[in-house]
């Protein structure tokens, strides 16, 4: 796959990170930071396996890519059990 | 043929970074958590799915489009749990459900 496919397509999916930063900064409620991190996650996932593309290391950064999607997925469920027992007001 | 596999692999990519970047959209323009919640989970898990897959395709048959794969079908089991989860907490409480002709 060529070089800059690769770059444009990292750069895309760093904008969209962006725009999803947004809404955790600015989220109404503590809910929609944990979605906005969530989402964060899920996008960091690629832009891992395709930062392995680019630099030609694919095998080691699928294992990275791997071990960020458990971790992202551990931390927003227990971010979510957590406040759905503390509650969502004043915080 | 291999020619043909890289250009399927780069429209997969293609598709997959579309719908992510419309999640993302979607995730800053609606105006409830909820819809933000539907926008978000769902594009996320098709986008990561075919940019994933789009990359095993690439890489061919080996080990390394193996563990593509396995993390594409955790990423397809994993992020609807999430999403259940996050929005059972904003259910459980009582978060304000959008109204018509309110703004943010």
């Amino acid at each position: 796959m060529p070089y800059t496919f690769l770059l444009v397509t990292s750069l895309t999916i760093l904008l969209a990170v962006l725009l999803s930063l947004y809404r955790v900064v600015a989220g109404p409620s503590i809910i929609d930071r944990i979605i906005g991190v969530n989402v964060v996650g899920t996008k960091t996932i690629a832009v891992i396996v395709l930062t392995g593309y680019l630099f030609d290391r694919v095998e080691f950064f699928i294992d990275i890519a791997f071990l960020y999607a458990l971790i992202n997925f551990i931390g927003t469920l227990a971010f979510s059990r957590y406040f759905e027992q503390k509650g969502v007001e004043n915080s | 043929m291999t020619g043909a596999m890289t250009i399927l692999a780069q429209l997969l990519v293609c598709a997959g970074i579309f719908f992510l970047f419309m999640g993302a959209v979607g995730l800053v323009r609606f105006p409830d958590f909820y819809t933000r919640m539907h926008a978000a989970s769902k594009c996320d898990t098709l986008g990561s799915l075919l940019l994933l897959v789009g990359l095993a395709t690439y890489q061919g048959f080996d080990l390394a489009s193996a563990k593509l794969l396995a993390i594409a079908v955790f990423i397809f089991f994993t992020s609807p749990t999430a999403a259940h989860a996050i929005a059972r907490a904003a259910y459980t409480n009582r978060l304000p459900l959008w109204t018509r002709g309110e703004h943010e």
